[in-house]
């Protein structure tokens, strides 16, 4: 089991949670953040006086997977928060080792809780 | 340089001022008819229509997604501005002038008697108010009618786009309305001259916003992702917030288009109120029967139906005919919405719903419901025994709907052709805030 930690851009994340329940990928954890990568946060400006934050709102999603699905997860959420301008900013994704998964309800435990 | 900057900061208003109303500099005495009363109650209901503006802009911001909220607020404070700007060098004229041309179609739009406000000053004007005071009172409402259209294009026009569009709107769609049926059109269109009753804007103000709303969502198009992947309102009760400031404001709209306070006025204010309460409670009874539950967005929605229609009636329908008037409004609106849906046009905030239909409803209402039996008014509905009335009211709302619907067509088309209207792809999915204003409304830390 994997536990897969994605963050990308706020309006990206209607296409990644469409392509993941494509693959199959129901279970998904959604936070809004601001975080900070290479890029620069975006400039707003108030009263003429210019405001570049140096975080910048990204939203995050925690998924655990299963192995077998965890390359087709990568795949759906690299392709669609790619936003193919040539710019940065686009997000990271992480995939780090899940030691076990409990439902809540049943109590059952491991691979088949997941999902 | 700083005593000369202030110099003309001094000598080129007063010298305006003095261009713009000649011979006032000397009145310093009340004009002749005058009343202390009347002025007074204008004067209040003045603020409270300009009130309405950012009721509405909160009735909508409450209503789109988070990333667009300040795109709305600023589309409704911009018309603030830029309309009362465009009103006072021309839309005054052009609706409350006398007639352009003659002969037939004489009376399209009013000529520039009044440019630049010329003749525009404290002396009375048909009634006890001065004529400067009527002025910014139409203001109000020219105001306001432009942006009630914004809830149809919402989350998606570009804002230089708006600001064209509703300066535009407003000299070759408003003002030719308003002549037609407050001014002084003769002919053709003098729909008010020949009998149509309109207290405060069924035509001019609602019929004319829902037409156009309608055509903006069709010639714009669907927001990305309408309508599965649209969100809910993102703040509900600054819609609330922004219902309850529209009906308070809605006092000075109708009662203050009897242009004094007297008997017509109180009729006005207290039919607006029992109209505008029985569209609320018939619109949650519809939520409830049909959908199991009575909710916040139902109510809110149904009041502002209900305000809608009684506009055109409150000059003329008694409490009974504003009961009917009110539970009628919200019927038709929920049929009306709930049939958009079906018809796959994205009318976002339902402009058309609420303030065409149910402004149309109003405006036939009232051949139904009048009264002569209400002061200040001499014609009867069909169900006080003249159907006339209601013929004059029809031909009212054809002449609107053509009117708005056409122009409001081709100014869009010239506007997409020359500037563009629609936002970019990316910028409509990042949000109009960031994209057209550089300002997020909510911060995610302190």
């Amino acid at each position: 089991m994997k536990f897969i930690i994605a963050v990308v851009q706020p309006d990206r994340l209607d296409a990644v949670l469409d392509a993941l329940a494509e693959k199959d990928v129901h279970l998904v954890t959604v936070t809004q953040v601001i975080g900070r990568g290479r890029q620069k946060g975006t400039a707003e400006v108030y009263r003429g006086h210019k405001e570049v934050g140096s975080l910048i709102r990204k939203v995050k999603l925690e998924i655990g997977v299963n192995d077998e699905y965890v390359e087709p997860a990568i795949e759906a959420i690299a392709s669609n928060a790619r936003v193919g301008e040539g710019s940065i900013g686009d997000g990271k994704i992480f995939v780090l080792n899940l030691d076990e998964c409990i439902r809540i309800r049943t109590g059952e435990k491991g691979p088949g809780a997941i999902g | 340089m700083n005593r000369i900057g202030r110099w003309i900061g001094f000598v080129v208003p007063v010298a305006f001022f003095f261009l713009a109303f000649p011979g006032l500099a000397l009145a310093a005495e009340e004009p002749a008819g005058l009343d202390a009363g009347d002025t007074a109650w204008m004067m209040t209901s003045c603020a409270m229509v300009l009130l309405m503006t950012p009721g509405l802009a909160f009735f909508y911001g409450g209503l789109v997604r988070r990333k667009n909220v300040l795109s709305v607020l600023v589309q409704c404070f911009m018309a603030m501005c830029i309309i009362t700007v465009a009103w006072v060098v021309l839309g005054y004229s052009l609706a409350f002038s006398g007639d352009i041309g003659s002969g037939n179609l004489g009376g399209v739009i009013g000529g520039f008697d009044h440019f630049l406000l010329r003749g525009v000053g404290y002396e009375v004007r048909d009634g006890t108010i001065p004529h400067m005071l009527f002025m910014i009172f139409q203001c109000m409402f020219a105001i306001i009618t432009p942006a009630l259209i914004v809830g149809a294009f919402a989350e998606r026009l570009k804002f230089g786009a708006y600001c064209v569009y509703i300066v535009l709107w407003l000299f070759l769609v408003y003002c030719p309305v308003c002549h037609w049926v407050w001014g002084e059109a003769k002919g053709f269109f003098g729909l008010g001259n020949n009998g149509a009753l309109d207290f405060a804007g069924g035509t001019v103000v609602h019929i004319n916003a829902g037409v156009s709303a309608l055509v903006c969502a069709i010639v714009l198009g669907k927001r990305q992702g309408y309508p599965e992947k649209t969100s809910p309102p993102h703040n509900l009760p600054f819609a609330v917030l922004g219902a309850g400031l529209l009906w308070f404001g809605w006092f000075g709209f109708n009662a203050g288009s009897a242009g004094a306070a007297n008997a017509s006025a109180s009729n006005a204010f207290v039919v607006t109120h029992i109209a505008t309460a029985a569209a609320g409670l018939t619109w949650a009874i519809l939520d409830w029967i049909l959908t199991k539950k009575p909710t916040c967005l139902g109510i809110i929605t149904g009041v502002v139906a209900g305000l809608v229609a009684i506009t055109p009636a409150s000059g003329s329908v008694n409490p009974i005919g504003a009961l009917c008037v009110g539970g009628g409004a919200s019927i038709f609106a929920f049929i009306a919405i709930n049939l958009k849906v079906k018809l796959k046009y994205d009318d976002s905030l339902d402009v058309f719903g609420v303030h065409g239909v149910a402004g149309i409803w109003g405006a036939l209402a009232t051949g139904l419901w009048a009264t002569s039996m209400v002061p200040g008014n001499e014609a009867n509905g069909l169900f006080y025994g003249n159907p006339i009335q209601l013929l004059h009211q029809v031909k009212a709302v054809a002449f609107t709907i053509v009117w708005s619907g056409s122009i409001s067509f081709i100014l869009l088309k010239l506007i997409d052709a020359t500037i563009g209207l629609r936002a970019e792809n990316r910028n409509e999915q990042v949000g109009l805030d960031l994209t057209e204003h550089a300002e997020t409304a909510y911060t995610l830390v302190d």
